[in-house]
């Protein structure tokens, strides 16, 4: 399967820089969407970029206990001091995207069938 | 090298943010060893389910991991409400947690079920008022180069 950085898909898809920036080298395989961090925790595949609306310190602890490359906050959805503090500490890279969840999904899905 | 090493960690009840330094903690050691990150992965997402539980439903906890050549063993104790039906608790989708819980995300009814999915073997005593233990195994399969 196809790998892209999470740098890759920072810049291809237009997306913002909201936590994480030292590790945008990680790679992703594939796209993982859910808002419920227990559906998240029990089902993400490890590598994927995770697309939810979830922006607190809850969600990086799932992301780095999930293993996922990276987390794409949709609809311009907020991500809190806290959560952006703990992302910046664990080298959890946090993108923005402005998007719906479904779109944002497809964005990276194109960039990975590339 | 049939050295076991133990960590014991106390996980608070009051402070949702806090739940998953333990497993975080766990999750580092593991990778010291070497361990592959499928059995990584697995111990880290069962214990984090077992963190959240505890904070939601039991005031907080203790934890004690043992990490064999052969096996990681957790013990999640504590001293909350106990379970009343174990193999209701068991059913995905199946939740008592708050709304206040279920509005961060969690409360789904699926912390259980993913326990039980990401370790090889799950026990859970529980007696109502006393409160509850959950022992999680899960078995390593260290990789091949996991001395480089």
């Amino acid at each position: 399967m196809k790998k892209i950085t999470v740098r890759q898909i920072l810049e291809e898809c237009g997306f913002s820089l909201l936590a994480g920036a030292g590790a945008l080298d990680r790679q992703a395989d594939r796209v993982f969407c859910c808002d419920l961090l227990s559906f998240v925790m029990g089902r993400a595949p490890a590598d994927s970029a995770w697309v939810t609306v979830m922006g607190n310190v809850n969600a990086i602890a799932v992301a780095v206990l999930a293993d996922t490359a990276c987390i794409v906050l949709a609809e311009g959805a907020a991500l809190d001091e806290e959560a952006r503090s703990r992302a910046d500490g664990q080298g959890v890279p946090v993108l923005g995207s402005a998007q719906p969840i479904f779109d944002t999904g497809l964005l990276i899905q194109r960039l990975l069938e590339d | 090298m049939s050295q076991v090493i133990s960590f014991h960690y106390d996980v608070p009840g009051d402070d949702f943010t806090r739940a998953g330094e333990a497993s975080s903690s766990i999750k580092k050691v593991l990778k010291q060893v070497g361990l592959a990150p499928d059995i990584i992965r697995n111990v880290a997402i069962a214990m984090y389910e077992g963190e959240i539980n505890m904070v939601i439903h039991a005031g907080g906890g203790q934890i004690d991991v043992d990490i064999a050549p052969d096996e990681i063993r957790m013990v999640l104790k504590d001293q909350g409400p106990g379970i009343k039906d174990i193999s209701l608790a068991m059913q995905e989708g199946w939740s008592t947690a708050p709304d206040e819980v279920r509005s961060l995300g969690f409360g789904a009814g699926m912390g259980l079920p993913n326990m039980k999915k990401y370790t090889d073997e799950m026990d859970i005593e529980s007696a109502v008022g006393v409160g509850t233990t959950v022992t999680m195994t899960v078995f390593a399969h260290p990789r091949e180069e996991a001395a480089s």
